[in-house]
């Protein structure tokens, strides 16, 4: 009797574990459009509606909790903002300066760094779910192919630039962050606008991202912007990110003026916690 | 070894599924401390304690399959990772029957360490080439000290969910055999009178 339990238990087990390795192997090998992906969306739509109730349900909650880890980060951030205030101040006179310089050159090479965010097709979604792990940087909202949502969208929220769509279900949408080791966003920092690409810079960190590819003498100091670029580094094609979306803000910078030059980046956007976003469904402007 | 009734496979399912929506829906977006409690290894670990290494495994995988489904992430990792949780916490049952109050805050907090290696672990052998950062460490230390506090009540609630339909309860067996199977003064009271 003890026998046939062990080999049942022992049966049992190696089932679940080969088809555990079977499932890994045929979704990592096959295509975005096989069967496995497809169930997996197939199913993952179905449950949609049932995540978007629990998640405005459970509204409350996220709120309260919200509430008490927004009181103890803003203590901390009190004295941070007011020095960002004076610092911004001194630059606004400036920027006042060299907007009106702006305006005009960029109605004269017609560029198309001038277009506001409402060209921009924004669709304004709830966040309906979050993943459970810190490997998996990605966010579902409520906006989807009804709303003319595709893959490839930018996403920002109040604050910068969030991520990209990279699924879209009828109803819903899943959005990669920029913080996920897949993503690599074409940015300019610096008094010169010196080029690069952000990406995260480990594993897990939503607060830390690092430009690459800088030339080593690029005049960017700790402090300093970072925004999109527009066009694609390879071969300035237009890039999926409109150009001047606000990314983050340089904080630090290691082996400084080397060809390993590392631009830390700390992302504006507070990735842990997002509750509303907006989808540019025109990346490219009303004409577009 | 705990036999699965149809009563137990329903009540697993329907913990299961709540369990990985409420994780999805709300408590991944609850950051305490720069991290997130993540309720699926305290589950599995609780099924594991209070229903064997069969029904743990089995549950485990469940429940790593449908979170790797819901949040569109490669099929097959959490489910394994999940099933080897499962399976130990039911074999810690099977082999040592612990009943110590704190056995589920301990065995709990060795579920998320190992549910969060095991992932990390996997994420590598897959090809992630991201460098291991403290913050990520940190942030699985933050994890295991937030599920070792969630661990004992999530516990009693998953007792509490199974109440009825588990057939062989470890304290109840053991006093079953205290009573019954020769071990108790009552039992031997004759034979210690002759």
């Amino acid at each position: 009797m003890y026998d046939k339990t062990v080999r049942r238990r022992r049966a049992v087990l190696g089932l679940l574990v080969a088809c555990s390795l079977i499932l890994l192997t045929a979704y990592f090998g096959e295509s975005g459009s096989g069967v496995l992906h497809s169930v997996q969306r197939g199913t993952s739509e179905i449950l949609s509606p049932v995540q978007e109730g629990a998640s405005r349900a459970l509204k409350p909650v996220r709120d309260l909790f919200g509430w008490f880890g927004d009181t103890i980060a803003a203590k901390g951030q009190v004295e941070d903002l007011r020095k960002e205030r004076d610092r911004l101040r001194t630059e606004l006179a400036q920027t006042e300066v060299n907007s009106a310089d702006l305006d005009r050159l960029s109605k004269l090479f017609e560029l198309d760094g001038a277009l506001g965010i409402e060209d921009l097709g924004p669709q304004t979604g709830r966040v309906i779910f979050q993943s459970a792990t810190v490997w998996y940087s990605t966010i579902r909202v409520d906006k989807g192919a009804e709303d003319g949502v595709r893959v490839g969208h930018p996403v920002i929220n109040e604050e910068a630039l969030i991520g990209r769509v990279t699924n879209v279900f009828g109803g819903t949408a899943q959005v990669t962050l920029i913080t996920d080791t897949t993503t690599k966003v074409p940015v300019r920092a610096g008094r010169e606008q010196a080029f690069g690409i952000v990406e995260p810079a480990s594993a897990g960190n939503p607060t830390d991202m690092v430009m690459k590819f800088t030339q080593p003498n690029a005049k960017i100091g700790v402090g300093d912007r970072v925004v999109t670029r527009g066009t694609e580094p390879e071969d300035h094609a237009a890039s999926r990110y409109p150009v001047g979306l606000p990314v983050g803000q340089v904080s630090r910078i290691e082996h400084e003026g080397t060809d390993t030059q590392e631009i830390h980046v700390r992302p504006y956007a507070n990735l842990r916690s997002i509750d509303f976003v907006q989808i540019l469904t025109r990346p490219r402007g009303a004409n577009g | 070894m705990t036999a699965l009734s149809p009563q137990l496979l329903l009540r697993l399912a329907a913990l299961g599924m709540l369990g990985v929506v409420v994780q999805t829906a709300a408590i991944s977006q609850l950051p305490i401390a720069g991290a997130n409690a993540d309720l699926s290894p305290l589950l599995v670990m609780a099924v594991g304690l209070l229903c064997g290494s069969l029904a743990g495994g089995a549950f485990g995988f469940g429940v790593g399959l449908f979170t790797d489904v819901v949040s569109l992430q490669t099929l097959g990792i959490s489910s394994l990772v999940l099933l080897a949780v499962g399976y130990g916490a039911g074999r810690l049952r099977e082999a040592r029957d612990p009943e110590g109050t704190l056995v589920p805050l301990a065995v709990g907090a060795a579920a998320t360490l190992a549910f969060g290696v095991g992932f990390a672990v996997m994420q590598f052998l897959l090809g992630v080439d991201a460098p291991v950062s403290w913050a990520l460490l940190r942030q699985l230390l933050a994890t295991l000290v937030i599920n070792a506090l969630l661990a004992l009540p999530l516990y009693a609630l998953v007792r509490r969910c199974l109440h009825g339909a588990m057939p062989d309860d470890p304290r109840r067996r053991r006093r079953r055999a205290y009573t019954t199977g020769g071990l108790s003064p009552l039992s031997r009271g004759p034979e210690i009178r002759r």
